[in-house]
């Protein structure tokens, strides 16, 4: 299937099915517009009618375009069929590798926002910290049950992970002692609420983290509204200098400043800019995750001011650029020419197979976002994956899975969206949250609009 | 083409045949935590490609 749309003062075409995008002038716009719905003549009248004050557009003009198109459906680089479809059957018996683990080293913070989808740090259990003991299983877990992969990822998240840093000291330790022995790469990522950012977990973090996540939702205002301490108070003042000299320090290692979104900032752009103008040049901000009833829960009727806002965030960012005053928007930043494979495309995000979360006692969960719903329990780090069948399950849950999908320009682009919002959403992990998904087409449009305001400048 | 530029693109079909080697980052493993972006993940052989 293909996407027509306009954006930016661009006419742009995306192939669904072969992840092609063609830049068009708004002649050809409307004729592929029309392709595959009105016959050959009737396109012909309309586009002579519609533009008869252009003496550019005549019919020799039109089968011209005409057979361009055909020149590229022959290369199948539009109307292009879905050939992927019976790939994603093999998922069934794919050998279960797992790659990546998010290390819940503490159920527990030092500071209480408001929307925090983990309960205030306590996944709506008790608080607890993770022992090096359970730790150091998770490690050799993931060790054994990652078949030939070479590169391992674990992120010490939480709560808060800095509560529990004498255990992540020791873990990188075991980490990359282990490695050595395992012909295996760790990738160590820390994501840190920043209060506890001191010199010395600076130092840590920027030897051993292959990337920091630090979390800022942007103007003071907004960030000081959901982002309290136990007791009320904001937390901007106190982090933003430890954010800015942690990213000084880091040189040209990787980091995000990482927002969150909600129905108290649909202006969120600003946010960003905020972020940009604080000096921050790696930034992400994601809608949040929340209940329909909490009042700061995203609603349908936000959904058309965020994509306007994802739109001028673009535009800025290819003015901004253009100046030399350029920063990355996580979702962004993609690479048409050399970016994931068609398995990954349709496999998703690794959910319940290759990725899975570790709670401070050592349980295995799809993701951090199933943590304590015990529904979802797998196992634990000593005993394995025991409940093959939720495994099995999260296995099939790609792209192909769901119906909403199969006609989605941006499924190639999404993987099939976050099992976790799925499942919150309509209680199945196979269903579609449909803000998500409106939110997400709108970010791969923009995304796409500035690969090609960067390929033609000019225009 | 006059009226139509076409953006370079990666093969996916060529990518079917070749890919899958499951080396490229998990996509919570970054800045997301609460969505699912799959297409912003860099290609780990491209990476390899570049050393």
């Amino acid at each position: 299937m293909i996407h027509c749309y306009k954006s930016n003062g661009y006419n742009i075409i995306i192939d669904g099915n072969s992840g092609s995008v063609h830049s068009v002038d708004e002649v050809a716009f409307d004729i592929i517009g029309l392709y595959e719905s009105t016959p050959k003549d009737e396109i012909i009248k309309l586009i002579l009618e519609k533009y008869k004050n252009r003496p550019d557009v005549n019919e020799a003009e039109i089968n011209e375009v005409f057979a361009d198109i055909e020149e590229l459906i022959k290369q199948k680089k539009l109307f292009s069929k879905d050939i992927y479809a019976d790939i994603s059957i093999d998922f069934k018996n794919r050998q279960s590798v797992v790659k990546a683990l998010c290390l819940h080293i503490a159920h527990d913070c030092n500071l209480a926002c408001k929307y925090c989808f983990a309960g205030k740090g306590e996944y709506n259990g008790e608080r607890s910290l993770m022992s090096f003991e359970v730790g150091k299983a998770a490690l050799n877990f993931l060790i054994a049950n990652s078949g030939t992969r070479k590169n391992l990822e674990v992120d010490f998240f939480g709560g808060e992970p800095l509560l529990n840093f004498e255990v992540v000291k020791k873990l990188v330790a075991y980490g990359r002692e282990q490695e050595k022995t395992h012909n295996k790469n760790f990738r160590f990522t820390l994501t840190t609420n920043g209060i506890l950012l001191n010199d010395e977990v600076m130092e840590f973090a920027n030897r051993e983290m292959s990337n920091v996540v630090l979390s800022l939702d942007g103007r003071k205002e907004v960030h000081d509204r959901l982002r309290v301490s136990r007791g009320g108070k904001g937390s901007y003042d106190l982090i933003l200098p430890k954010f800015k000299k942690t990213v000084e320090l880091r040189g040209d290692k990787n980091y995000y400043i990482r927002g969150t979104y909600t129905h108290y900032n649909t202006d969120f752009t600003n946010d960003i800019l905020h972020m940009a103008d604080l000096g921050f040049k790696e930034l992400s901000m994601e809608p949040v995750v929340a209940p329909s009833s909490e009042p700061y829960a995203l609603t349908e009727e936000d959904v058309s001011k965020l994509c306007e806002q994802y739109e001028k965030l673009a535009v800025e960012m290819i003015k901004r650029n253009k100046k030399g005053e350029g920063f990355t928007f996580y979702h962004y930043m993609i690479d048409l020419e050399k970016g994931p494979c068609i398995i990954k495309r349709i496999s998703g995000c690794g959910v319940g197979a290759e990725y899975l979360a570790v709670t401070p006692t050592g349980e295995l969960y799809p993701c951090h976002q199933f943590v304590g719903n015990e529904d979802f329990l797998m196992g634990n780090v000593f005993d394995g994956v025991t409940n093959t069948k939720i495994r099995d399950k999260f296995k099939l849950c790609n792209v192909y899975a769901k119906e909403e999908c199969r006609d989605c320009f941006a499924h190639l682009y999404c993987g099939g969206g976050c099992a976790a919002n799925s499942f919150h959403s309509s209680g199945d992990i196979n269903g579609t949250y449909k803000i998500g998904c409106d939110l997400h087409r709108k970010r791969v449009e923009c995304a796409v609009m500035i690969k090609v305001a960067e390929e033609h400048p000019s225009d | 083409m006059k009226r139509i530029r076409t953006l370079e693109t990666k093969d996916l079909e060529k990518s079917a045949k070749k890919g899958g080697c499951g080396e490229c980052q998990t996509s919570c493993q970054s800045a997301s935590k609460t969505s699912c972006s799959i297409v912003n993940q860099q290609c780990e052989q491209n990476n390899k490609k570049k050393k």
